[in-house]
């Protein structure tokens, strides 16, 4: 599988990264790269084998549906960038 | 003459609890190596004022009798780790300033038992990396030097590795994902162990590849990393993956004796153009643990050639959704913004300046192989392929063997920027021996066994049966004892 340009425009997009224009083609072709070097699992016959989905079989443990923390606004905006009466702040999001 | 900065975890506990060395001093000691170790840019936040702190505290416990195997012992704790009011970057711009509010279970834990915090540890960005030359603070240098090179001490955990091998600290705590405790550990010439998982508590630490994170100790023997290992292990209800179960113990566990045990030697680890060097390591390993009575046996582990493909999905497929978080909202870097940038634009430019290329490059790829149309033929076939390698792995362990000797890298350490040329995939061969076991959720670990000729260290990785920690150590116990390696970078720094 091979990346092309307008592709690797689509992945940066969707991956909310800026890739300047001239990048592009680079990018296109170390994507290409490593991609070709998953092709190889092309080969192997995986056919009735389920897809791994938990590393040690075990049913996640439950806990009772209850408030366990909160109260804490002041520690979860001190790292902000910007924070402002109580509320994370961001660029304008709607009109 | 030794200074008490170069002892091991094991030699310090004893002559604290004996009251022939005080935690103050011990500290001390560990400082003044710290800061004369700058060359190798392995601290890179330093907490000399907390170390004191704990060292004081843990002379008072130590005075009053009963005190825990870590009380006292001065440690360095990879940048990856949350460590509260103090600076946690993962070694990325993208996390500046970063300072938690909270403290990670494992650093808990330590603090806990008394251990003694000497600052953060250089790593490669988000742990992506096989060199420590991802990192938003520059390249660590390994203390082992043989010409006029500087060298890499491997990586994730290249800061940990430089440190313990360089006798800044006594031990460090580190992360493996695909082999980022393993790796560094042989090309320094020191020990360490990637639990199983869900042994060790991921919570606080900030993720990379949650299914294949583990965090371990590294350490300058395999008793140093029974005692630090039995500090970080437990049953955490904050990690919905950690393991409700005992935890042994695993000093005790080292008794040196291994007769009878089934050594297998997976034929699928003889990989083409392996240096004779590493073969004939291997071949040493092999003998020694045959005249400690161990059993040698021939295994295949058939799928081993497609672990690093389905690595190279699956990681950064996870990477890609972890890494989602930095947005510039709620902590970190966040770009300057030009007249009329939305808040797409902020994203955008924040995580093109937060993020290194490597990282950038996994998040993409983890992108794509997750985007519409493509999840089905790359993600999930890449984990069918993962069950797969999972059970060769049973199925060697259902036949009776104990634990599989492997080497642990493809070659001794190589230079600072040799591989800056080369292509992303070349990087990701470093990982051929360790990735495995990270994919099959398995512990394993590291023992320094010898020199290569041109003098560098060597390792070999022991691969143990799931939450047998305890046989594993006292199987690389044996090792040990049978190498005696006892090599020391010399001192350039």
């Amino acid at each position: 599988m091979s990346i092309d340009t307008a592709t690797a425009r689509k992945v940066a997009k969707l991956a909310r990264i800026r890739v300047d224009e001239a990048d592009l083609p680079k990018l296109a072709e170390q994507l290409s790269g490593i991609l070709g070097f998953m092709e190889q699992l092309n080969e192997v016959d995986v056919t009735g084998i389920e897809p791994m989905v938990s590393v040690t079989p075990m049913r996640l443990a439950r806990r009772a549906d209850v408030v366990s923390d909160g109260n804490i606004q002041a520690q979860i905006l001190a790292n902000a960038p910007d924070a402002r009466e109580g509320f994370f702040a961001v660029p304008k999001v709607v009109e | 003459m030794t200074n008490p900065n170069q002892m091991t975890i094991a030699a310090a506990r004893d002559a604290l609890r004996k009251g022939e060395l005080s935690a103050v001093d011990l500290t001390m000691s560990c400082l003044t190596a710290m800061d004369a170790g700058d060359d190798l840019n392995a601290f890179v936040h330093k907490t000399p004022d907390i170390a004191l702190t704990q060292a004081r505290a843990a002379d008072v416990r130590l005075r009053a009798g009963g005190a825990p195997d870590l009380c006292g012992i001065p440690l360095g704790i990879k940048d990856l780790f949350c460590t509260k009011g103090v600076a946690s970057q993962a070694a990325s711009n993208i996390l500046a300033g970063f300072k938690p509010e909270y403290e990670s279970t494992v650093t808990t834990k330590l603090f806990d038992a008394g251990a003694v915090m000497l600052g953060k540890l250089n790593m490669d960005e988000f742990a992506m990396g096989s060199s420590n030359e991802t990192s938003c603070y520059g390249d660590v240098i390994n203390p082992w030097k043989i010409d006029d090179r500087k060298l890499t001490p491997g990586g994730s955990s290249g800061g940990s590795a430089a440190a313990v091998a360089a006798d800044l600290c006594l031990g460090a705590t580190g992360t493996d994902t695909g082999g980022s405790i393993r790796q560094p550990a042989a090309f320094t010439g020191i020990t360490g162990i990637k639990p199983t998982y869900g042994r060790v508590s991921r919570w606080g630490i900030v993720a990379f590849a949650s299914s294949l994170d583990q965090a371990g100790p590294m350490t300058k023997s395999v008793r140093d990393a029974a005692i630090f290992l039995g500090a970080m292990c437990g049953y955490d209800a904050k990690d919905s993956t950690s393991a409700n179960i005992p935890v042994p113990d695993f000093e005790a566990a080292l008794t040196g004796d291994i007769r009878g045990k089934k050594i297998g030697i997976p034929k699928e680890y003889r990989m083409d153009g392996m240096p004779a060097e590493i073969e004939a390591l291997w071949q040493n390993g092999i003998a020694m643990m045959k005249d400690a009575g161990a059993v040698i046996v021939d295994i295949s582990l058939p799928h081993t050639k497609y672990a690093l493909p389905a690595y190279y999905v699956i990681a950064p497929a996870e990477a890609s959704s972890n890494l989602a978080r930095y947005d510039g909202v709620r902590y970190g870097h966040r770009a300057k913004l030009a007249a009329g940038d939305g808040i797409t634009e902020m994203y955008e430019k924040t995580r093109a300046e937060g993020f290194g290329p490597e990282v950038q490059r996994r998040i993409m790829v983890g992108t794509y192989v997750l985007s519409a149309g493509f999840y089905d033929a790359y993600y999930n076939r890449a984990r069918k392929v993962r069950a797969l390698i999972k059970r060769d792995f049973e199925l060697a362990f259902d036949a009776g063997i104990d634990a599989i000797l492997t080497p642990a890298t493809p070659s001794s350490a190589f230079g600072l920027g040799e591989m800056a040329s080369a292509d992303p995939v070349e990087m990701y061969l470093n990982d051929v021996f360790t990735v495995t076991v990270n994919l099959a959720g398995l512990p394993g670990v590291s023992v320094p066994v010898g020199l290569d000729a041109k003098g560098l260290p060597l390792g070999l990785q022991l691969i143990g049966r799931p939450w047998d920690e305890a046989g594993l150590l006292n199987h690389a116990y044996v090792l040990e004892r049978a190498a005696g390696f006892v090599a020391k970078p010399a001192k350039w720094w």
